[in-house]
């Protein structure tokens, strides 16, 4: 028998289903997202973009615009007082192109105005001369093409060559496969307030995923100290990776500045798809070795991913991509080549999953194939070889940490099936509400995916988080720049006070850039351990004085760091990764053969989770990110013509509905504590969309007994196929 | 900023505001319209709202006609017994959107904005729909067929009103069936509406998104008319060759094109299955509740 404590302990800690402190206002409508922002004598900005995805700027003449009543500025490239360009990784991307455009959809001019639409026309009568040119839109091409950027068209070439490169296996099998461009759809577009200051500076609210990287590259655009941009976070109404580079906030100071007025800006939605990085398209060609019984010998691959017009996060991307090249399983040898290169297209950037998404398609795809030859049940191929601590990376980085890939693979297999429906709604059939499905013509299939991917920054980055605790008065408040995107920081900053201090009486701040030092990027899945162990870090020094004796207001700021990671090295290997999170998917789709629709039935899970903080967040992180798998499986792109964006508006870029959005089963989290992790929790918000990919597209493989080499599946690749 | 709203409540206040000038437009549900404002394809001028003017309003019978009011909501043709009368109608606007756009939009609009991807435009080509108008010249009518001209293009005239789209109360089954690659609240790629006249001896189909207009098959047709034993109202095709041939024909009277949502082989081979499971499913026995 175990000893009880007699204490109550505190509502709302660690472990529980805290409720979230915006829940309630946000469901009300009450809160108040970045485009709902006001100040008085306000005016708006607007941004004046390229029509072509290459072309040279022969003369820009802004008098028309300027004559226009109620506009109060136009800037262009002249006008950036600072260095006209940022970026993430590599400061490459102009805040207004000055002699040449490299996509379409690149800002060319900002305009502030009394009114939207006035902003709009002014930005209509500027006069830019352009000579068309050839755009680069082949992302193969583009390795060897003349360079489009005084940098050079190749972001990054990474070569991985673990144990015996020469090493073959018994069976040989080999794929290539292509994702398209997926964007990160959030429903709040792009938008921000710039408020002049009366010491020069501005005043920054903006929904961003990262304050402080975005202040430094206002400021450095700007020509001011970082100490005169302050940046306060506003609502964010989602972000997945798209809001971590910079947007519009360059374009939104620069007009205050010159105007002395706040100026708002509120993106359109097909701005919004012009003006976001999207996840990577890419080409993977494979070759996996294996022996008779099944063991993985080696994973040879090729990737060639597009990084549109500028860098963005291109090469750790790539670095990802190639790192999970061969999935969560053990493989003594590999071989690996990644190129991420510079187009035409759309510069291509974060989105959740982050590189691990394209490599999980080929190689989950890749051992279907292998099971396949091997005839062997592609579960127990998977189990098998799946990776478990000791094992090492392709990038011979030795697995300390937990990797409970059996587990997951076994719990995930198991989950009962769900029913064959005899007579189902008509609306539950694919094609949903078309009605066009003849159930004779219907058939189901069953895949698997099992994913692996980072957590936190790698090779060499240090990327801690700051946070501050205030006890005083029975009640703590929580200071910290990390960003709330939606992924419910908010939440377990709370709880995790609640747990340490047992106060329940926590609140949370304003996240800026004065009062506090950075806490990262809200990616990664990163905000849980780094911003939740900073915050962990502050509650108990303040609960150490108050253990001490301490009374009245006790104030501790901490700052916390991860274990370092270094660069890779020439031939890839290194220990270049903090932590890892693993996940299996197993889809059930209903297909019909003859016109191609497909409607996901169900997804199970098994999830690796080192402990659950919130169980209702943990859910939605599953259930969200899997409706984002399911997208990129069979609906979700961005369709390229020349350089040209199709399809930029939510008519035709299509996420799933509640009618495509399967049942969700979760069959296990895999309760196993990551040492070093704060708790022992590990981020939750990448896997569900990783291997629910795969899963899907193998799903459709089973029912269709086509190849389907490319996500995500279009109608026609199925009912085009034998013709 | 110019521009002003009038709100008509009535036909008349309508037809005399659209007298103002030449860029007044109607606006009813206005959820084609603000889509246009919206990426810049029309700058507000003068806007007529009629959704408050209850002649526009509603449906009733006329006979063995059923006069459809141009404000009727997508989400009314949904429901009762209009649903039960022209129920491809119904299963066309079940498609439309999401609840509140269903709520707003009207037929009036889908017929007046004349896109190949109209949703209840294969239906109403399929009942041989006129359109009524009323205008400063007085009232005419315009079967549908003219109606719409070309991609967005109608017969509607300056300071004209389309008031009503008379259609035949018809004894017979009728299917809707629309390809689209969302499950839900998508543009169609094809859409295939199959109308069967039990007094009239005849099947027709109406097609969309398969040509700049809306689309019959008359060959496909008078195929499949003449194989249905019209007392029995069966279709005896027992390995669905019947079927088959005829969603070929009604492929063939199509002219796709490849474009962003699709493309035209796709296009042809998914109309050449609907119609041949709507073909089907109207001549099937009923299935037991």
């Amino acid at each position: 028998m175990t000893v009880t404590d007699r204490r109550t302990p505190v509502r709302g800690g660690v472990g529980t289903s805290a409720p979230r402190p915006d829940g309630v206002a946000k469901v009300a409508g009450r809160f108040a997202f970045s485009s709902d922002l006001f100040a008085d004598g306000m005016v708006w900005g607007h941004v004046l973009r390229s029509p072509y995805p290459s072309a040279r700027i022969r003369r820009i003449d802004v008098g028309p615009a300027l004559a226009i009543a109620g506009v109060h500025a136009v800037v262009t490239a002249s006008d950036v007082p600072g260095v006209n360009a940022y970026g993430l990784e590599h400061t490459d991307q102009p805040v207004f192109a000055e002699d040449v455009v490299r996509f379409t959809g690149e800002a060319v001019a900002a305009i502030a105005a009394d009114h939207p639409e006035t902003a709009r026309r002014a930005a209509a009568a500027v006069v830019v001369e352009y000579e068309p040119l050839e755009p680069l839109v082949d992302a193969e091409a583009a390795i060897t093409a003349a360079p489009i950027h005084p940098d050079g068209n190749v972001f990054a070439h990474l070569l991985i060559s673990h144990g015996d490169p020469a090493a073959t296996g018994d069976v040989v099998v080999e794929g290539t496969y292509e994702v398209g461009m997926q964007d990160q759809a959030f429903m709040g577009p792009e938008s921000g307030l710039a408020i002049p200051a009366d010491d020069g500076g501005v005043d920054l609210h903006m929904s961003t995923q990262w304050l402080h990287v975005d202040r430094d590259q206002v400021a450095s655009a700007l020509a001011l100290p970082p100490g005169l941009v302050r940046m306060t976070l506003a609502g964010v109404g989602g972000a997945f990776g798209a809001r971590e580079d910079v947007s519009l906030q360059v374009h939104i100071c620069l007009l205050a500045l010159h105007t002395g007025r706040p100026v708002k800006m509120v993106f359109s939605r097909e701005e919004s798809f012009l003006g976001h990085v999207h996840r990577h398209p890419c080409r993977m060609a494979y070759r996996h070795h294996a022996t008779r019984d099944g063991r993985l010998v080696k994973v040879e691959a090729r990737m060639v991913f597009d990084g549109g017009a500028y860098a963005s996060t291109s090469g750790p991307v790539l670095t990802n991509a190639c790192c999970f090249a061969a999935g969560p399983y053990a493989v003594p040898n590999a071989v690996v080549e990644g190129w991420a290169v510079r187009t035409n297209n759309p510069p291509c950037g974060a989105m959740r999953g982050f590189g691990a998404v394209q490599a999980c398609f080929a190689h989950e795809s890749q051992m279907d194939k292998l099971a396949a030859a091997l005839g062997m049940d592609p579960v127990e191929l998977r189990l098998r070889n799946a990776m478990q601590t000791g094992d090492r990376l392709i990038t011979g980085q030795l697995i300390s940490g937990t990797a409970p890939v059996a587990e997951l693979i076994r719990t995930c297999s198991a989950a009962p099936l769900p029913p064959q429906d005899p007579a189902p709604d008509p609306m539950a059939r694919p094609g949903g509400s078309g009605r066009s499905a003849d159930p004779d013509r219907v058939r189901r299939g069953v895949g698997f995916a099992v994913s692996i991917k980072n957590l936190m920054y790698s090779a060499g980055f240090d990327d801690f988080s700051t946070a501050r605790v205030r006890l005083a008065d029975g009640a703590a408040t929580v200071t910290c720049a990390a960003a709330e995107v939606g992924q419910g920081f908010v939440t377990l900053a709370q709880q995790i006070v609640r747990e340490v201090l047992q106060v329940e009486d926590v609140v949370i701040s304003a996240a800026d850039t004065s009062s506090i030092a950075s806490a990262g990027s809200t990616s990664a899945s990163r905000q849980t351990w780094m911003s939740g162990g900073a915050v962990e870090g502050a509650a108990r020094a303040v609960l150490r004085r108050r253990e001490a004796g301490e009374t009245g207001e006790i104030e501790e700021t901490y700052e916390h760091h991860h274990k370092p990671t270094t660069p890779l090295g020439a031939d890839g290997q290194g220990d270049a990764h903090v932590s890892y999170v693993f996940a299996a998917h197993r889809a059930v789709v209903d297909v019909d053969l003859d016109l191609g629709l497909v409607r996901v039935v169900e997804i199970a899970t098994s999830q690796d989770v080192g402990r659950v903080m919130n169980p209702v967040q943990v859910t939605g992180q599953i259930e969200g990110g899997i409706a984002q798998g399911v997208g990129l499986a069979v609906m979700e792109e961005i369709v390229m013509d020349g350089g040209l964006v199709r399809n930029a508006s939510f008519t035709d870029y299509l996420i799933p509905t509640a009618l495509d959005m399967p049942e969700v089963t979760v069959a296990a989290l895999i309760e196993q504590p990551e040492p070093g992790a704060p708790f022992g929790a590990k981020g939750v918000g990448e896997p569900p969309t990783i291997s629910s990919s795969a899963a899907v597209a193998a799903a459709v493989r089973d029912a269709t007994g086509l190849d389907l080499p490319r996500i995500p599946i279009r109608p026609q690749d199925i009912a085009l196929a034998g013709s | 900023m110019s521009g002003s709203v009038t709100v008509a409540r009535s036909l008349d206040q309508a037809l005399d505001a659209l007298r103002s000038g030449p860029d007044a437009r109607l606006v009813a549900g206005g959820t084609d319209l603000m889509v246009e404002v919206n990426a810049g394809r029309w700058q507000p001028g003068t806007l007529v709202s009629v959704d408050r003017a209850p002649e526009l309003r509603g449906w009733h019978r006329d006979g063995d006609e059923i006069v459809l009011g141009s404000g009727l909501t997508y989400a009314e043709m949904e429901r009762g017994e209009l649903a039960r009368l022209v129920p491809a109608l119904a299963q066309a606007a079940r498609t439309v959107g999401s609840p509140q756009i269903r709520n707003a939009g009207t037929l009036g609009g889908n017929v007046v904005t004349a896109s190949p991807a109209g949703d209840t435009l294969p239906v109403l080509t399929a009942l041989d729909a006129v359109v009524q108008i009323a205008g400063p010249e007085g009232t005419r009518i315009s079967p549908l067929r003219e109606f719409v001209r070309g991609v967005k293009r109608t017969d509607l005239r300056a300071g004209e009103v389309v008031t009503a789209v008379r259609v035949p109360a018809l004894r017979g089954a009728q299917e809707f069936l629309k390809v689209g690659t969302r499950n839900a609240m998508v543009i169609s790629v094809v859409m295939v509406a199959v109308v069967v006249d039990l007094d009239g001896h005849t099947v027709r189909v109406g097609v969309g998104s398969a040509a700049p207009v809306p689309v019959r098959a008359p060959l496909a047709e008078e195929y499949v008319g003449a194989l249905v034993d019209w007392e029995r109202a069966r279709m005896d095709d027992p390995t669905g060759e019947v079927a088959a041939q005829f969603g070929e024909l009604v492929a063939q009277a199509t002219s796709p094109i490849d474009d962003h949502r699709s493309t035209a082989a796709y296009r042809r081979r998914a109309v050449a299955v609907c119609a041949a499971r709507a073909v089907r499913r109207a001549f099937q026995e009923p299935e037991s509740p």
